[in-house]
């Protein structure tokens, strides 16, 4: 297709590299250089979308990131993007691009009967409607999201790669504009590291966009001019097509760079996440032009009166043949000038203002161009495309006149866009001549500079550029001194005020958020209705939530609310902008932390025998351990079976190096664990280990597990798996900050040994062979400790058991676990030794009653309620000592540690299951306690539980009730905990 | 993210350290005797101010040291770090 509205010179797009694309469906041809917009509207496309609620047929509006209508889907399979600007997104060749929101197409979209009904789909109108009955809303809520909505989420995985990159520098310059390039520029030349970031594809800003001279010269010169220099300075580093979402603390700032498109379609990464460290920030953002609030201002064919001569400057694109320009403000008129340069018939200027003394009407008027003082649009017409305005002075809205045009351009002012200074924790304050927020006092860190400040004119943000550039450098610790930069920008406009924001309303749409088509109606009922916060109103109405975030409209709306609350703008207040800036891909969010870079897995020694041995994993924090080792067609339930017979009957080996381990070294040694255990560790003999509890300051039970000595000075001390990290900086804590008196050293060992557990009654056979160790039950009684060889590695041997029977568990260092795994193995071999997981070591251990931290604690259970007060000393102090004697500590309200059987032998009770009293079906009924580990024994061949139940020591032999989710209400009998072994008899073997 | 100034390495971003809460609140001296309320008070009881906070931090993927910091709690700047044992610097005005 001919792009017929290609202007026949002009712009900076290369016409010798014609670019061919799709859009629903239709191939269009447009130039490198171009974006998706400005190429649509070359080809004449300015429908483009429907909008969020009504389906309303939408144009191209603005330029970038502001644009609340041109949302389009880019991309196809797995490479969809949804929810794309057709203003930011850059051309390029075999571009797919599709319309949204809309069935069966743009042009016909059936949806748009939610227009018709509009009158009833008022402000809060789903809050007020779809309140019953029961769970309706789940239907209701099914239907609007299908009626109302955006893109769609692509539903394959991202096949896009993406990355993140650190950076370091003095001055971050957001922003290469005018101000930007002139602060980039002074901060460069003063030896500062700068980085300069900006969105667009090249630097220049709204020098790119609009005709201005600069030293006599078209400003673009003094781009190129600035730009070449700035990369020969070699501390200075430019990045194009990089956004930046957000400030953050510190100096801390967020950007995101997408690639240059290819024509193959994939890039070695899509987007990059830059986090970058500043010691000053310089935000030159730019400003946003604001429309006007009229009747029917959503018709296609209307759009900011900037971009529509930014589309003619930059991109050679007449977005119409005959424009209205209908604007409050005198740079307006730049549009209508050099619309009409590039050949746009320009039938018209109306200005809301009456008194148009300013050099820029004057100049329009020198030109011939017809301008309407105290006039505004008061309708529009067309359906999917402006045919004609109806304008009528201000003070006589029924005295009508019909202007036939194709464009209408507006402008209402401009917003300085202020996201990154607000971010950073900056006041803005209400000017109303500009009708804007302008900076008030700057952030630490931080210079806004240029029309960000409220700066518009150019002499002024090229001038306030160099001097944020200066003072920035300055700050970081630079002699600077204002630059020779000698710029003369001469402007007939100087005059930055504003006129009225509203033409008079004569009953039409007036939108003030297009993208969640927000109506003045809207937010004057919200007004009515009691919402007098600005934030409640945004909320009540959706004004601002879209993913454009108001970036045209939120100045209308507060002017709207404040008309109708009778408060100045300043009083009704503005919200937050809180990061991004603009919406952000997870990918990039994510970089390379996906699928098995998502979190590191942490594997022990004998990993890969697990897995060669068809163990089935499961996730512990990050470390992943073998569950159980279930032979081909064998279920998980029956494989712990096997394992638990086997570690009972015969022998089993489990893979315990996960265990933290912290070595304690120094003359402080012993005391400092008298410290921080519940039980005494002073009295222990070297060749010996003992079961500690360890409690935090509030007495309850923290952490527990072995620790060995193996001198007199050293200690050889075990936490669980999930604990090792956070008992470590706990230890660290008292031994740095408050014992100082203590000499001890803590080394993490956790990753330094291997740890294999041998376990049951022929465990001595499987090891007498490969040891030099005494195994004799006098030489090496239970809990003793010794150091040997085993299979002729230097080994560590606790004789422990978290089983009940006889148990050694064998520490190596790390690099040789897998050899004395395989060696306990081949020993085994001829006693059946069988590997057995963590299924099969947590059913073990609940048949001997042992407990597991996070299981039968929570952090409100004391060594007491576990039935472990005989361990706790009564001669010595420990952390948690004082604790222990509080009110509520002791007492018929404790939970107790008590076993639990199911009067079913079949059944097993779930885990976290509610135990009452009696049996009742009254709700809520009292509870006094719950399930905290059940499994089916294979040793008991019955249902086993431990739980903890309100004073249960004390009701031994009671029935209690436990109500079941989707299930009967089951009888169970309180017994002791110690299921297997009550007398100790088989832990030697 | 903050950057927090680690008294022995240098400038590290918050993601290397462990925060502690509040700093220099006192166990009771002979605390088996303490009231209470007074061990309540050190148990549960930290000052969460808005405005200037003496707190502990620990370099856990660095040095693994403990070490002080004041940090106003709502601009988050950072005024001062100290270590263990130095004299207390003053809370800015």
């Amino acid at each position: 297709m001919t792009q017929d509205f290609r202007l026949a010179k002009g712009g900076r797009i290369d016409r010798e590299k014609p670019l061919r694309f799709l859009f629903d469906g239709h191939a269009y041809d447009g130039f490198a250089g171009d974006t998706l917009a400005s190429a649509l509207l070359a080809n004449g496309i300015h429908l483009v979308a429907r909008s969020f609620k009504y389906h309303r047929p939408r144009g191209i509006y603005g330029l970038g990131v502001e644009e609340p209508n041109a949302l389009v889907e880019t991309g196809i399979g797995a490479a969809i993007e949804p929810n794309a600007r057709a203003t930011t997104v850059e051309l390029s060749d075999g571009l797919i691009a599709n319309s949204q929101n809309r069935w069966p197409s743009l042009r016909f979209d059936l949806g748009a009967v939610a227009d018709l009904a509009s009158p009833l789909l008022s402000a809060g109108f789903y809050y007020k409607t779809f309140m019953g009955p029961g769970n309706a809303w789940k239907l209701y809520e099914w239907m609007i999201r299908r009626a109302a909505g955006v893109g769609r989420a692509p539903e394959q995985p991202d096949p896009d790669r993406y990355e993140h990159s650190f950076a370091h520098c003095d001055v971050l310059v957001v922003g290469a504009g005018p101000a930007g390039l002139a602060a980039a520029l002074a901060a460069g030349r003063a030896g500062a590291r700068v980085m300069l970031v900006d969105e667009q594809v090249e630097p220049g800003g709204q020098l790119l966009n609009t005709a201005y001279t600069i030293n006599g010269r078209p400003a673009t010169d003094w781009v190129a001019d600035a730009t070449a220099e700035l990369d020969r300075m070699d501390e200075v580093r430019r990045l194009q097509r990089t956004l930046a979402l957000g400030v953050y603390d510190h100096g801390y700032v967020a950007c995101v760079e997408r690639a240059v498109p290819v024509p193959e379609g994939r890039t070695r990464w899509r987007e990059r996440m830059w986090h970058v460290r500043a010691k000053e920030i310089v935000v030159a953002s730019g400003a946003i032009e604001r429309p006007l609030i009229h009747d029917g201002n959503d018709r296609p064919g209307t759009m900011l009166a900037s971009a529509a001569r930014a589309y003619a400057n930059r991109y050679g694109v007449a977005v119409g043949k005959r424009a209205v320009v209908f604007a409050n403000n005198d740079d307006a008129y730049r549009t209508a000038l050099d619309l009409a340069d590039s050949g746009i018939e320009v039938a018209g200027i109306l200005d809301l203002r009456h008194d148009l003394t300013g050099a820029m009407p004057a100049l329009a008027r020198e030109k011939g161009l017809r301008v309407l003082a105290g006039h505004a649009v008061v309708g529009t017409r067309g359906r999917t495309r402006l045919k004609a305005v109806e304008a009528a002075p201000v003070d006589d809205p029924s005295n009508r006149q019909i202007i036939e045009c194709d464009l209408l351009a507006v402008s209402g002012g401009w917003n300085p866009a202020l996201h990154l200074y607000a971010h950073a924790g900056g006041k803005a304050s209400y000017d109303a001549a500009l009708a804007a927020f302008v900076p008030g006092s700057s952030p630490e860190r931080m210079t806004v500079a240029g029309s960000a400040a409220g700066e518009f004119a150019l002499a002024h943000c090229l001038s306030g550029g160099a001097r944020a550039g200066v003072e920035a450098a300055k700050r970081a610790g630079f002699s600077a001194t204002q630059p020779a930069l000698v710029l003369e920008a001469p402007e007939p406009n100087a005059d930055t005020r504003v006129g009225p924001l509203s033409a008079p309303n004569r009953g039409g749409k007036r939108f003030i958020d297009l993208h969640n088509d927000v109506t003045e109606k809207d937010l004057r009922l919200a007004a009515q209705e009691g919402y007098r916060s600005v934030e409640h109103a945004k909320r009540y109405t959706t004004m601002g939530m879209g993913p454009d975030q108001g970036k045209t409209g939120n100045i209308l709306g507060l002017n709207v609310l404040s008309d109708a609350l009778g408060q100045a703008v300043p009083q009704v207040g503005t919200t937050t902008f809180r990061p991004p800036y603009h919406p952000v891909s997870f990918g990039a969010l994510a970089g390379r932390e996906v699928h098995d870079l998502f979190l590191p897995t942490r594997k022990t020694p004998m990993d890969s025998w697990h897995e060669e041995n068809g163990a089935l994993f499961e996730p512990v924090g990050q470390w992943r351990r073998a569950k159980a080792y279930p032979k081909p067609g064998e279920s998980l339930h029956a494989a712990a079976e096997r394992e638990v017979k086997a570690a009972r009957e015969s022998v089993g080996l489990f893979d315990a190096s996960t265990l933290g381990k912290i070595d304690v070294r120094g003359p402080g040694a012993a005391q400092f664990l008298d410290r921080i255990y519940c039980n005494t560790f002073s009295t222990l003999k070297p060749g010996n280990a003992r079961y500690g509890l360890m409690l935090g300051e509030d007495g309850m039970v923290k952490d527990d597990g072995v620790t060995a000595r193996l001198g007199p000075d050293h200690f050889h001390l075990t936490t669980t798996t999930g604990g090792a990290a956070s008992v470590y900086v706990w230890l660290e804590d008292w031994l740095q900050t408050e014992w100082l008196d203590l000499e001890v050293y803590l080394t993490s060992v956790t990753e330094q040994w291997a740890v294999a557990t041998l376990s049951g009654p022929k465990a001595r056979q499987v090891l007498g062979p490969l040891t030099d160790v005494d195994l004799s039950t006098a030489a090496f009684p239970f809990m003793a400790f010794r150091e040997g060889r085993v299979a002729n590695i230097p080994a560590r041997i606790f004789r422990v058991s978290f089983s009940g029977d006889l148990s050694y568990e064998i520490n190596v260092p790390a690099r040789h676990g897998l050899a004395l795994w395989q060696a306990l193995m081949e020993s085994g071999r001829p006693h059946g030794i069988t590997p057995y997981g963590t299924e099969a070591l947590h059913i073990l251990r609940a048949e001997k009653g042992y407990i597991v931290v996070g299981h039968e604690t929570d952090g409100t259970i004391t060594p007491h309620d576990l039935g472990y007060g005989g361990m706790v000393s009564t001669k010595k102090d420990f952390l948690g000592r004082r604790s222990l004697g509080r009110a509520g500590m002791t007492g018929p309200d404790r939970k107790h540690l008590v076993g639990l059987l199911s009067k079913d032998p079949a059944r097993v009770l779930p885990m976290g299951a509610q135990i009452l009293e009696r049996p009742t079906e009254a709700r809520p009924a009292p509870m006094i306690g719950h399930v905290s580990s059940s499994y089916m024994s294979p040793t008991m061949k019955r249902g086993i539980a431990m739980a903890l139940i309100k004073n249960g020591r004390e009701r031994l032999g009671q029935t209690v009730y436990l109500p079941l989710l989707d299930g009967p209400t089951v009888a169970a009998e309180i017994v002791s905990p110690v299921f297997y072994d009550p007398e100790n008899a088989r832990r030697d073997g | 993210m903050l950057l927090i100034p680690c008294p022995y390495c240098g400038e590290r971003t918050e993601s290397e350290f462990r925060y502690g809460g509040e700093a220099h609140f006192r166990r009771p001296e002979n605390h088996l005797e303490a009231t209470d309320e007074a061990w309540a008070d050190y148990l549960f009881m930290r000052k969460n101010p808005k405005g200037w906070h003496r707190e502990r931090w620990m370099h856990i993927a660095g040095c693994k040291r403990w070490f002080y910091v004041v940090r106003h709690t709502v601009t988050h700047r950072i005024s001062s770090v100290y270590k263990v044992g130095d004299p207390l610097p003053d809370l800015p005005s």
